[in-house]
């Protein structure tokens, strides 16, 4: 089975996102902000990481910054999951080293395009 | 609805555009035509139905036909059919048109647009293989308001999220606002037109590659089997027909073939005289 790490600072997205990856066979652990993610990460490396990108503490992209330097940090898949929705933020982000990009609102279909698309299912 | 004004409409239908409707669809009629009556200034169905009879009304005719078509469409849609395209038909075609350098590639039922243009971003994505190569996309479809869409090549960010990789976003589309319009360089590359598959369409000339998805699936078998039929009149021995995951012209029409291994994948059957000729000299080994 394989890992997802959802990373975002609303509990309700959380749930949402978890439901949809639980049914898609995914292994779920949470984190509400870009640190909390950065010490999972730590702990144990995720195969994917679900990014949200306005979070207090330390946002996606310094998160997603961070997370490539770590030891292990280059293996996860990571799918950016936000509002921000226009062509800087997604260029930026991919620049960054994302992997797909989704712009909220999202539902069961867009996810699963996106992880396919990314080859994670 | 009653019965007489259900069987109106099923028989409309079926003459009009090819669908079948069953009996447990007659809540979806409602829930689609209600709209068009209202739209055109009718109280309910049966007023609908008795100013579809009357000289004239064929803008209200089409307009019911349209409203029962289901457009749903998505980039890349089942993705292995274009994958076929980039790894099988698209060198094979190159290689057996290398005399003529043209390509010719029919969507038959396009819709909203999305399959002709995943098919014309592969053949950016193989640009270099294609110089000198004049490659036609042609999108056709019954409906002129999918036809219309197509055309402006505007999306939600809702369909630019399902099969289409965010690179391809990136580089491929505009963005306005909330929508996203792909680029005028491959817009260019697919042209439009209105087309009923049960009309002839002899007239639109050769295909080297048709993609007939997800359309058959709503015509009854003498539908499916007249359209295929005509369909391998327009494509040469080596062509290739791509149909939708849930279709199949086996137990249908000899016209075609599975390609072995190569799921959704049909190539016409031997031409004609040929088959003529094994039919022959089987019935003289037997004679
Ligand atoms: C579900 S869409 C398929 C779109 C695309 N081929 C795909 O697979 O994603 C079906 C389309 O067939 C069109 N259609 C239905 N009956 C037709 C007919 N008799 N002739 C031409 N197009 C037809 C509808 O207008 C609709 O846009």
């Amino acid at each position: 089975m394989k890992h997802c790490l959802v990373v975002d600072d609303s509990s309700v997205i959380r749930k949402v996102a978890r439901r949809i990856l639980e049914d898609l066979s995914f292994e779920i652990s949470e984190a509400e902000d870009g640190l909390k993610a950065l010490e999972a990460c730590r702990k144990r490396m995720p195969d994917a990481i679900l990014l949200d990108w306005n979070m207090p503490e330390m946002d996606g992209l310094e998160f997603l910054l961070a997370l490539r330097k770590e030891y292990g940090g280059e293996k996860p898949v990571v799918v950016f999951c936000t509002t921000e929705n226009d062509v800087a933020h997604i260029t930026r982000a991919m620049r960054a080293g994302a992997n797909e990009y989704i712009m909220k609102p999202f539902d069961k279909d867009i996810v699963e395009a996106k992880f396919h698309e990314a080859g994670l299912l | 609805m009653i019965a007489s004004q259900f069987e109106y409409l099923k028989q409309f239908l079926k003459a009009k555009s090819g669908l079948v409707l069953t009996n447990e669809k007659q809540y979806l009629v409602e829930s689609r035509l209600l709209p068009v009556a209202r739209r055109h200034g009718h109280a309910g169905l049966a007023e609908l139905i008795q100013a579809m009879q009357k000289p004239g009304a064929m803008q209200l005719c089409s307009d019911v036909v349209e409203a029962m078509t289901t457009n749903e469409s998505f980039f890349f849609r089942d993705s292995t059919p274009f994958q076929h395209f980039r790894e099988v038909m698209l060198p094979a075609m190159l290689k057996a048109r290398a005399d003529r350098r043209a390509i010719r590639i029919w969507c038959a039922a396009a819709s909203t647009g999305q399959e002709p243009y995943s098919l014309a971003i592969c053949l950016k994505e193989a640009a270099a293989k294609l110089a000198g190569y004049r490659v036609e996309i042609i999108g056709t479809d019954l409906s002129n308001e999918v036809l219309e869409k197509a055309r402006n090549g505007i999306y939600s960010q809702f369909e630019v999220q399902r099969g289409l990789p965010i690179q391809m976003l990136l580089k491929y589309f505009t963005q306005k606002g909330d929508l996203w319009q792909i680029n005028p360089e491959l817009r260019s590359m697919v042209q439009w037109r209105k087309l009923n598959l049960l009309e002839s369409f002899s007239t639109l000339g050769s295909f080297d590659i048709v993609y007939c998805r997800n359309v058959l699936i709503y015509f009854d078998q003498p539908t499916k089997v007249d359209v295929l039929q005509r369909i391998a009149k327009q494509m040469p021995a080596d062509g290739y027909l791509v149909l939708g995951a849930a279709e199949t012209v086996v137990g249908l029409t000899d016209a075609f073939r599975p390609v072995p291994e190569l799921r959704g994948l049909y190539q016409p059957a031997q031409a004609a005289g040929t088959q003529g000729l094994v039919a022959r000299s089987r019935f003289q080994v037997a004679g």
